[in-house]
């Protein structure tokens, strides 16, 4: 029944690699979480509950959780959408677009945000065009919204190209030849397929949105209760030297982020069993 | 034997079923092609134009100063000593969960995957909470001279935290599909541990791990948040080159904030050719998911 904690196997180097996984996690990840849980207990739970439970802290969280999701969702549609153009469509420039993709990942998040500002403030390059229309991007929710969708914008995409890639024509002809029209295999045949990878794009999306700092604080204008995100209120928290309240809002972050990975991942059997592969 | 093609009877409007309609095709490629240029193209031009917008002269002449100078140099430092201790851990956390059977290796693998989903803010804020002044184990550094936040070992160990998963990810899947056949002929014959590390496995992970480290060193140059947070950010000593182009933008001096930006997007640019050529050239020795 019960198995050995390590099956014995004559693989060499099993005390240097427990070592150094063990050391390395402990010391730059495991150990500074810790810190903070234990900051968070020390402090006491009613005690963070009254530093979140204000008005600022609340228009914070709900601000990067509510614009993060808005984001994720975007990248969830377009992403989707990227993923099939690149896989079943040739054009010119194609492999410049694919390899264009990661770009979010390997450029800084301060330059994005310098260089986003620059663009949609009321007197750049896309932002003059809003202010004719009467509204500003820049300085506003939009422009959060359009750094956080910039930050997620590879996720889904890279988690549903490799399923696309694999997709068997077959299937599609199938369907075809009994009936179904284009539309209607994309949305019963296609779609239920990439869903898995989907929500796996999604979940990382908002996930590094709803953290994400360099990018947002550039183009967000800073505005208690209007465009302050959580992040820059924990930055300023520290600031003030006011570790406790820093801890607090920290604290709720991660357990707000962990109960949605927890949803996703329920959601994500819910499908799979549903779809019953992959 | 002619090899002339059988003549085909195809209507000219033929399409095969397995495809959109080309309307449905050019109106997606458009979107995605307008959507892409207007989020990313738009802002990779800009950060090179806004840097030159006085001429390449005084460009050249912001990146002079000392304290650009000690930017670049602390970036490179720090992400010097970050690039190897991650390679080592990537290659020992790959080795301890694919060659071994144990216990809580999902568990295992979930930890190494936490900075993922940590906002990179949180784990600066962890870092200070562990290594602060006013922290048991930080006061008594600082005691001895040798402070670790608002200094450059918290920098370093910032940039750890937010790139620690990098290599142990993309090394993790190609051991799997690798399998430790290899490694089990190579003792049988006779050889020892490190000698079936770098005669038999090495060889088979370099591409993946050049890969990691690739990505790993993006974003170790390019890290903000966390960094940000334990810098304190003191100009010429802890300011890391994403630190200083925030400073030069606050000041509204947009040249020099660009300029600094155009290196680092110039590296971003070099990164992903690296990338692309590594994902072409090696397929097979990579991940299934960076396979086109």
């Amino acid at each position: 029944m019960s198995r050995p904690l390590i099956n014995r196997s004559p693989m060499p180097g099993l005390g240097l690699s427990v070592g150094v996984t063990l050391t390395m996690l402990s010391l730059v990840v495991l150990l500074p979480i810790g810190a903070l849980l234990m900051k968070g207990a020390s402090f006491g739970l009613p005690e963070v509950w009254a530093v979140v439970n204000t008005e600022r802290t609340w228009a914070a969280l709900f601000l990067s959780f509510r614009i993060s999701l808005y984001a994720a969702l975007f990248n969830l549609v377009f992403g989707i959408v990227l993923a099939w153009v690149l896989v079943r469509y040739d054009f010119p420039g194609r492999r410049i677009i694919d390899a264009a993709v990661d770009l979010p990942f390997a450029l800084p998040t301060a330059v994005a945000g310098i260089a986003l500002t620059t663009l949609y403030a009321p007197n750049g390059f896309f932002g003059q065009f809003a202010k004719e229309l009467g509204f500003r991007i820049a300085y506003t929710q939009w422009g959060i919204l359009i750094a956080l969708i910039f930050v997620g914008l590879p996720f889904v995409t890279r988690t549903v190209q490799p399923v696309i890639e694999e997709i068997e024509r077959e299937v599609e002809e199938a369907s075809a030849t009994l009936g179904a029209s284009r539309a209607y295999t994309l949305r019963r045949v296609i779609l239920p397929m990439l869903a898995p990878a989907a929500l796996t794009g999604f979940a990382l999306a908002l996930a590094r949105s709803v953290g994400e700092y360099g990018s947002v604080i550039f183009i967000a204008g800073n505005i208690p209760l209007k465009t302050e995100i959580a992040p820059l209120l924990i930055v300023i928290r520290l600031e003030e030297f006011d570790y406790n309240g820093a801890a607090s809002i920290g604290i709720s972050m991660l357990a707000i982020s962990f109960f949605m990975l927890l949803v996703i991942n329920a959601v994500q059997i819910f499908s799979r069993r549903r779809i019953g592969h992959v | 034997m002619s090899d002339t093609p059988a003549p085909q009877f195809r209507p000219a409007n033929f399409r095969p079923v397995t495809t959109e309609s080309p309307l449905t095709r050019w109106l997606l490629i458009a979107s995605v092609v307008v959507v892409l240029s207007v989020l990313l193209f738009a802002p990779l031009i800009v950060v090179f134009a806004e840097a030159l917008k006085d001429g390449v002269i005084e460009a050249l002449a912001s990146l002079g100063n000392r304290d650009a100078r000690s930017a670049v140099l602390l970036t490179l430092m720090v992400t010097a000593l970050a690039l190897p201790l991650n390679a080592v851990f990537g290659v020992a956390a790959a080795w301890l969960i694919t060659k071994f059977d144990f216990r809580g290796k999902a568990f295992l693998i979930t930890l190494i995957d936490l900075p993922f989903s940590v906002s990179p803010v949180v784990a600066g804020l962890c870092l200070v909470l562990l290594f602060g002044t006013n922290s048991l184990f930080g006061g008594w550094m600082v005691a001895q001279g040798y402070p670790i936040i608002f200094a450059v070992p918290g920098i370093i160990l910032a940039t750890l935290f937010v790139t620690f998963p990098f290599v142990a990810r993309e090394l993790i899947p190609v051991m799997i599909e690798q399998g430790k056949v290899e490694e089990e002929a190579a003792l049988t014959l006779g050889a020892g541990g490190w000698r079936v590390f770098f005669t038999v496995t090495l060889p088979n992970i370099r591409w993946a791990l050049l890969y990691g480290v690739l990505l790993c060193n993006a974003r170790a140059m390019g890290e903000f948040g966390a960094v940000a947070v334990v810098s304190g950010k003191i100009r010429g000593q802890t300011a890391t080159m994403p630190i200083t182009i925030e400073m030069l933008y606050n000041e509204y001096l947009s040249v020099a904030a660009f300029t600094m930006a155009a290196l680092l997007a110039l590296l971003a640019l070099v990164t992903l050719v690296l990338k692309t050529l590594l994902e072409w050239r090696y397929a097979d020795q990579l991940a299934a998911t960076h396979r086109h």
